[in-house]
């Protein structure tokens, strides 16, 4: 009986080393390395050394918008050709075309994998939701550099950014409704 | 007498109980056996079904008999009934009515948990296939239900969920019954090393299960949350990452595969020494074989995802953990062709399937180790290449390996002998028909037919035809192996208590059909 005991209370710690300990454990590995194209969900500083100035490295840029959802969401540049090493400036525009007021999420993703972790974001959009009046357009910046160490394999990372209708009603916002007519 | 009286048996020799709710209330391991190979097999003519369904559809290009939807949810249904209604309850059938006669036991150390652990499946399986007569059908994403297509089905969902805990509840109490049995209910001076491999392998598997179903439960339970919860596990909107189910899954995944091959490993390995008359070659590497087999299950699951976009140095571990599961599994190959070399063999209907399991097995293998090629499975995966490959390791491999179990120890449930006859034919027809229908899914497989789709394109619809005749043959010649087996309950040739004249083991030693209660005094001969 204590042997089925033991087997029984390890079932339910794999369970829960399943449900508890594991999605933040892969957000660990994944932050770290820069797996699945991770890149940082907070701010980072500003860099501190020189640029490498002999070498040039092309970010892309590429929208996608999740699924249905009723929104238009355009890099407002194609491409950049930065210096590893300098901050550079970049814009997304999202227009908010589902007839309702919401609220937008977007997720970055880096391509190739390997370059996730040298790409930096001092600022971006993707750190917060942003929240839209009924057809609101909005240009959302976008401030980043990409580190001198970058491995000189790769000259071209592609930055995609996926938007979400995260399906909340905005907070801030005022109600839709307009409530002086009643 | 007293009616009330009736209720009480006195307790030197009684047999079961009267009525039906023997069934019901039973905690004896070989009526436990029997309900759970009984549910197996309903349950096979059910998922079979499905699959028909699928490959009736399949026979030609175009939509012709259900619609998509239907289509999807038959393919996720085939597979969940098949993997955790038939072949999981099977072993644990053959589990329960074998180990304990094997080790010398009297019982399952923990019989009312053994009964609950049965009459869950059944409500179990009834909540998952209650889901196809819902308003927008049953679960259609595909039997991993991967994030986020799972999350977008019909208000099934939960029910899926729900369904896939108990079975897995029903796994890890047989699982923990079957690991108390083991340690707990051995003849006295029976070492581990003693020990049949069926046991062996059912062990290991046994502790793979404990292990990894509770994984499972995690991540469906994860899914749950996401869709009525609001959490964010797999939602990249709110933080969440889809390609973790996968690796969730996955990590349950593999040691699942090995979970359905383990004791089939250990059966055949009982039925080949019995039928060449020499005793197994190599126990020991068998043991240690699947002992490394069940440890690199762990470590190998990423190769389920080589598409997902992994760096080059993870793919390269896990094709490399891959392959080097194919030496233990040859270690196995390879002792049992040993122990046929220069035996004085016969070729009854066990041993047939026993090597057409070692056959068609190591054909399915083979195609295993070819989708572990990293840049060879960016072009395999998801066709039906990887469709011919599993369903070569489980038809002929696990659900061969339980038909062989059922011939080779029948004589001893029942005390009657099966219709050899009508044995021979169900191999040779099922055999003839199982390779019509799966091994041309190998060549649309590799010209890239993808896998899980109610239409394909014009130039794969003549190995489709073939496939599909093969299917119905393979579907119906499996009622031969209803006939024989009920005929064989109802009457027949008496069998002797030892029915095979090369059999080796405890089971053997009791009379057949094996009494009711066996090994009340433990036996005698390893103390």
């Amino acid at each position: 009986m204590l042997l089925a005991g033991k087997l029984a209370l390890f079932s339910l710690g794999m369970f829960a080393f399943g449900y508890i300990v594991m999605p933040p454990l892969y957000n660990v590995i994944c932050d770290l390395t820069g797996l699945n194209g991770r890149t940082n969900s907070a701010a980072v500083s500003m860099p501190t050394g020189e640029g490498v100035t002999d070498r040039l490295v092309t970010v892309e840029f590429v929208s996608v918008v999740n699924s249905s959802a009723a929104w238009t969401f355009k890099p407002a540049q194609l491409t950049m050709e930065v210096v590893p090493g300098k901050t550079y400036k970049a814009f997304y525009t999202a227009v908010n075309l589902t007839g309702r007021p919401a609220v937008g999420q977007a997720v970055p993703s880096v391509a190739p994998s390997s370059a996730a972790k040298y790409f930096n974001k001092i600022e971006c959009f993707c750190f917060t939701k942003q929240e839209f009046e009924v057809a609101a357009s909005k240009e959302m910046p976008l401030i980043f550099f990409v580190e001198p160490d970058l491995p000189r394999s790769i000259d071209t990372i592609t930055l995609s950014y996926t938007y979400f209708d995260t399906g909340e009603a905005p907070v801030e916002l005022e109600p839709a409704v307009d409530l002086t007519d009643s | 007498m007293s009616t009330a009286a009736a209720g009480h048996h006195d307790h030197d020799d009684h047999g079961p109980a009267k009525g039906w709710t023997r069934w019901l209330y039973t905690t004896n391991h070989k009526d436990i056996g029997t309900l759970y190979l009984l549910f197996s097999l309903v349950m096979f003519f059910i998922g079979g079904g499905m699959a028909l369904i699928i490959r009736a559809e399949l026979f030609q290009p175009g939509l012709q008999l259900v619609d998509p939807l239907f289509f999807n949810s038959m393919t996720t249904m085939h597979a969940l009934v098949m993997i955790f209604g038939v072949v999981m309850p099977a072993f644990v059938g053959l589990a329960n009515w074998m180990i304990p006669m094997m080790i010398g036991g009297p019982d399952m150390a923990l019989p009312r948990l053994n009964n609950w652990s049965f009459w869950i499946m059944p409500f179990a399986f009834l909540l998952l296939l209650s889901t196809l007569f819902m308003e927008g059908g049953g679960p259609a994403g595909g039997w991993t239900l991967y994030a986020p297509l799972s999350l977008q089905g019909g208000d099934s969902f939960a029910f899926v969920i729900f369904s896939i805990h108990f079975m897995g509840i029903s796994s890890v109490m047989g699982s923990i019954n079957i690991v108390a049995t083991i340690f707990n209910m051995r003849a006295p001076g029976m070492t581990l090393m003693q020990m049949p491999l069926f046991v062996w392998t059912w062990l290991i598997t046994a502790y793979l299960l404990i292990a990894v179903i509770p994984v499972l439960a995690g991540a469906v339970t994860m899914l749950l949350t996401d869709r009525f919860f609001g959490t964010s596990f797999f939602n990249a909107a709110g933080g969440g990452d889809p390609v973790m189910y996968q690796h969730i899954f996955w990590f349950f995944g593999h040691p699942e595969v090995y979970i359905l091959i383990l004791p089939a490993f250990g059966i055949i390995s009982s039925i080949i020494p019995t039928f060449a008359r020499k005793p197994l070659f190599g126990y020991a590497s068998m043991v240690y074989a699947t002992g490394s087999i069940a440890f690199l299950s762990f470590i190998v699951w990423a190769h389920h995802m080589f598409t997902v976009g992994m760096p080059l140095a993870g793919e390269m571990f896990f094709m490399f953990a891959t392959m080097m599961i194919s030496v233990p599994t040859g270690v196995k190959v390879f002792n049992w062709i040993a122990t046929m070399w220069r035996g004085s063999m016969t070729f009854e209907t066990p041993m047939l399937f026993a090597i057409g399991f070692l056959v068609m097995f190591t054909i399915g293998g083979l195609s295993g180790l070819m989708l572990a090629i990293t840049p060879a499975d960016i072009q395999y995966h998801d066709t039906y290449f990887v469709v011919a490959h599993f369903h070569y390791v489980l038809v002929p491999g696990a659900i061969y390996s339980i038909m062989a179990a059922t011939y080779y120890w029948l004589p001893k449930w029942t005390g009657n002998m099966y219709d050899e006859k009508w044995g021979k034919i169900h191999f040779w027809v099922s055999t003839v028909f199982l390779n019509v229908l799966f091994f041309p899914m190998h060549f649309v497989g590799l010209a890239g037919m993808p896998r899980r789709i109610p239409d394909y394109s014009l130039q794969f619809a003549d190995w489709n035809a073939v496939a599909s005749i093969g299917a119905f043959g393979f579907g119906f010649s499996q009622l031969i192996f209803v006939y024989v087996i009920f005929k064989c309950i109802k009457g027949g040739e008496k069998a002797t208590s030892e029915v095979w004249e090369g059999a080796d083991g405890l089971e053997w030693t009791v009379p057949s059909p094996a009494p009711y209660h066996t090994f009340e005094k433990p036996p005698a001969q390893f103390s």
